[in-house]
């Protein structure tokens, strides 16, 4: 028995949850198919960052995008998803640090982003608890951060209530196109095809292009991810550093989140299997310290990562296939997804049902090892 | 062979002496300063009580013990004060903190020896100042010679209630209640099975007709209403009796309790899969009448693998250290080991009649006020739990423990779901209309405990 529908959508991450309920909102029959509960790898267990600073230029017109909607979350889902702007002060610990953030000054000026440089004599009068490794900042007033775990599932909510079908727990074994549709074979042997397909399936994106013969250079990438118990809020931005190899924020509620380096995790045989690893949280603890020096003697809590697909360059796949009409990718966001996802649902569904978008994504575009090589 | 072995306990301490008259020198962490394990955790030395006085009937298993403990500490690695917060079985590697310094223990075999906690229901009130497990009353007459109040009442299930109640009465507390949420009825069906349990038995037997001679208030088949205080601490203490009607004490204190559930948190980490206990009522690790696991190397013996309380704890330990060494190929007494099975085995039965005899009270916590506080550590009610089990929810209907815990935060605070999670499984399972067992449990994350942020050596920072 074969259930059809207009768009088959492969993962329910922000990305692909979105699209689904971007795609429902225009009267798309749409089916997700989603291996475990949505939102479960890298879309639900990320650091909650909601940033454009930092990003690469390509980057950042689906960056703009997103943001529009991030801004009209409640309206979009009902609820706020404890998206919260707070500005991004992104950090410099020495010259040549410093000398980075002051050259992306021109670069957000040519999207559109509002950043300003806090500079080496106001950078401790505004932020007096930063420590003295702290050179300078850079400051995105419309950045922010929000829940992590709550993105998909509301997005999900409220794309059934647009019609849209969500099936979790449905893991995609077979993948084949039959000339005229897609057909897809879930673990369980239920099949479901359609005209079109969207591969929003993250760090297993990878495979689903490889079985429409487009292998790409993807490996998983597991963020390192530790939380504090709470303690008085003094933290109001989200914070990151040059180069990234720590970055926290503080909720209202008192917890400081931490992320920074990579854990571990094993995705073979279809397992999806992560775990944070304690000498990179003891490091990243470390580099926070250097960063907020009063974190000594916070207890940390729990630790956790997840699974993303990161690709040779830092940025996703997005656009269509190289190989097979009516499929359309949108994976291996390289650790800094979650602010992209709401954009990216629109921006595909805007790719597949009028045929182009507005914002350029040759960049991201498959074939292009290829055509490197 | 690099062996490590986690706790010195009951099963931690007789798991070593096993391995150590095999000629092994194991790697013995523990979290207490002088081991023991939490039923003989030893007083601070300034702390001048004989062991009768602190561990009564027990005292003689506890000497005992202490003696094997203290006789094992030099032919070991004995590592005192040493929390160990992460276990990685693929490298076989323990994450440890010592008094603020993190290091790491390398294994070929590892046997998790980590004990069990107080199972709690939340009562209304259960926050107040003056508030405790039974456990940890029993902890703070122990090691520190002190009680939890002067006015004192017990409210719980299962045989630490009758003891800690006796206990705190012979110290000189003025018990004024002790309520059972068991049914006399529910006690007498298990009557029989519990005959096999001998001297334990009797034991309990004996404290019941002890607090009844010496006239404290005992009532059984109660439904707890609330604790009631202010600011300050408890005041009383309410509840309904067997045919309904309304009871109330003053009190200064209240220890509450309903059973142990294991501290299983490396067994999680390990991977090895757990079950739900439908006797027990409780998740626990996988493992065989030896505790061996499916995950080669690791090996269960006390309660962190199943509740089954000191003298079978011992046995299991006992028995893991001869699997483990078996496993390693060395030639082990098989004598010892058919012996230690057979006892392990008739343990088991008296633990299903005790189980039975003190059901954990699923039906109080699926019931419990909307607004009383759940998750304490993050200060979360009841319904806040509860709303997630509807379609309607903003992030969808939680199916499941985990999700729920993504959602509301139960269980994200400080305890990670310790102390909460039996409770917190039961109204949501009630919520969404399914068993227990169908929402899965609050999965491990490390720190299995809480560690603090240290600050780094001065050159490691670039």
């Amino acid at each position: 028995m074969t259930t059809s529908c207009d768009v088959l959508i492969v993962g329910g991450g922000g990305a692909g949850c979105s699209a689904a309920l971007h795609m429902a909102q225009r009267g798309q029959r749409v089916i997700l198919l989603e291996r475990g509960l949505v939102g479960s790898q890298a879309s639900g267990v990320n650091y909650g960052g909601v940033r454009q600073q930092g990003r690469n230029p390509a980057e950042l017109p689906i960056a703009r995008r997103s943001h529009a909607l991030w801004m009209r979350m409640p309206e979009l889902v009902g609820s706020d998803v404890e998206f919260s702007v707070t500005g991004h002060l992104k950090l410099a610990r020495n010259d040549a640090e410093e000398a980075e953030l002051i050259a992306y000054l021109d670069t957000a000026r040519e999207h559109g982003l509002a950043l300003r440089m806090v500079g080496r004599n106001s950078i401790h009068r505004d932020y007096p608890w930063l420590g003295p490794k702290v050179v300078a900042g850079s400051f995105a007033p419309e950045d922010g951060s929000a829940n992590p775990r709550l993105l998909s599932s509301s997005l999900a909510r409220v794309a059934r209530l647009a019609g849209a079908e969500i099936r979790e727990h449905t893991k995609v074994t077979g993948f084949a196109h039959d000339g005229r549709l897609f057909r897809l074979t879930a673990e369980d042997g239920t099949e479901f095809s359609a005209p079109v397909l969207l591969n929003m399936a993250g760090y297993w994106g990878g495979a689903v292009a490889a079985a429409f013969g487009e292998a790409v250079p993807i490996k998983p990438l597991s963020p390192n991810m530790a939380v504090t118990e709470p303690v008085p809020f003094f933290i109001e931005p989200n914070l990151g550093v040059v180069g990234g190899n720590v970055y926290l924020r503080q909720i209202p509620r008192g917890n400081i989140i931490i992320g920074g380096g990579h854990g571990e995790s094993d995705v073979s045989g279809g397992r999806a299997w992560a775990r944070p690893l304690p000498e990179v949280t003891l490091e990243m603890l470390g580099l926070a310290v250097a960063l907020v020096p009063s974190l000594v003697g916070v207890q940390v809590i729990r630790s956790w990562t997840g699974i993303d697909g990161q690709m040779p360059d830092r940025i996703p796949v997005i656009g269509p296939s190289g190989t097979m009409p009516g499929l359309f990718h949108a994976f291996g966001f390289s650790g800094h997804g979650f602010q992209l996802g709401p954009g990216v649902g629109a921006i595909m569904t805007e790719l597949v049902l009028d045929g182009h978008t507005d914002v350029p994504l040759a960049p991201f575009r498959i074939g292009r090892w290829r055509d490197a090589a | 062979m690099r062996i490590a072995v986690v706790g010195a306990g009951p099963a931690g301490v007789r798991a070593v002496q096993t391995l150590v008259a095999a000629g092994h020198r194991p790697a013995w962490l523990d979290e207490a300063p002088d081991g023991g394990g939490r039923i003989y955790q030893r007083p601070p030395a300034a702390l001048n009580r004989d062991a009768k006085m602190l561990y009564g009937f027990e005292a003689k298993r506890a000497t005992a013990l202490h003696d094997t403990l203290d006789a094992m500490k030099p032919r070991t690695d004995w590592r005192p004060d040493t929390f160990v917060w992460h276990i990685r079985p693929g490298v076989k590697r323990l994450q440890t903190l010592h008094r603020g310094v993190q290091a790491v223990v390398d294994y070929d075999a590892v046997l998790l020896c980590t004990g069990a906690m107080d199972r709690v229901v939340p009562v209304p009130g259960w926050t107040l100042p003056g508030v405790t497990t039974m456990g940890a009353a029993q902890i703070a007459l122990k090691t520190q010679g002190c009680g939890i109040g002067s006015r004192v009442a017990f409210l719980g299930s299962g045989p630490l209630l009758w003891l800690v109640a006796y206990q705190y009465a012979r110290a000189g507390a003025d018990v004024v209640a002790v309520l059972d949420t068991t049914s006399f009825a529910t006690k007498a069906r298990a009557a029989f099975g519990l005959l096999r349990g001998g001297a334990t038995f009797a034991k309990g037997l004996y404290y019941i007709g002890w607090l009844r001679a010496h006239g404290i208030r005992i009532d059984e088949g109660v439904t707890p209403v609330a604790i009631e205080g202010a600011g300050s601490g408890v005041t009383g203490l309410d509840w309904r009796d067997a045919r309904g009607r309304a009871q109330r004490v003053d009190c200064d204190a209240v220890g509450i309790g309903w059973g142990l559930r294991p501290e299983a948190q490396l067994a999680d980490l390990a991977g090895i899969p757990f079950r739900f206990d439908a006797i027990q009522h409780n998740w626990v690790p996988e493992r065989d009448l030896a505790g061996r696991t499916s995950v080669e190397g690791h090996y269960l013996a006390g309660d962190g693998a199943g509740i089954g309380g000191a003298e079978v704890a011992e046995l299991a330990g006992a028995r893991a250290a001869l699997a483990l060494l078996q496993d390693a190929g060395a030639a082990v007494d098989a004598a010892e080991a058919a012996r230690l099975d057979r006892a392990l085995t008739a343990a088991g039965r008296f633990r299903v009649a005790l189980e039975r005899a003190s059901p954990y009270p699923a039906h109080l916590a699926a019931g419990l006020p909307d607004d009383t506080i759940l998750c304490r550590c993050e200060g979360l009610r009841v319904g806040e739990l509860r709303a997630a089990a509807a379609e309607e929810y903003p992030a969808g209907r939680a199916p499941e423990m985990n999700r729920a815990k993504a959602f509301t935060r139960t269980g994200m605070g400080r305890c990670q779901g310790r102390v909460c999670g039996a409770a917190a499984a039961e109204i949501l399972a009630a919520a969404l209309g399914v068993p227990v067992d169908a929402i899965g449990r609050l999965r491990g994350q490390p720190p299995v405990k809480p560690i603090p942020i240290v600050a780094p050596p001065a050159e490691a920072v670039p």
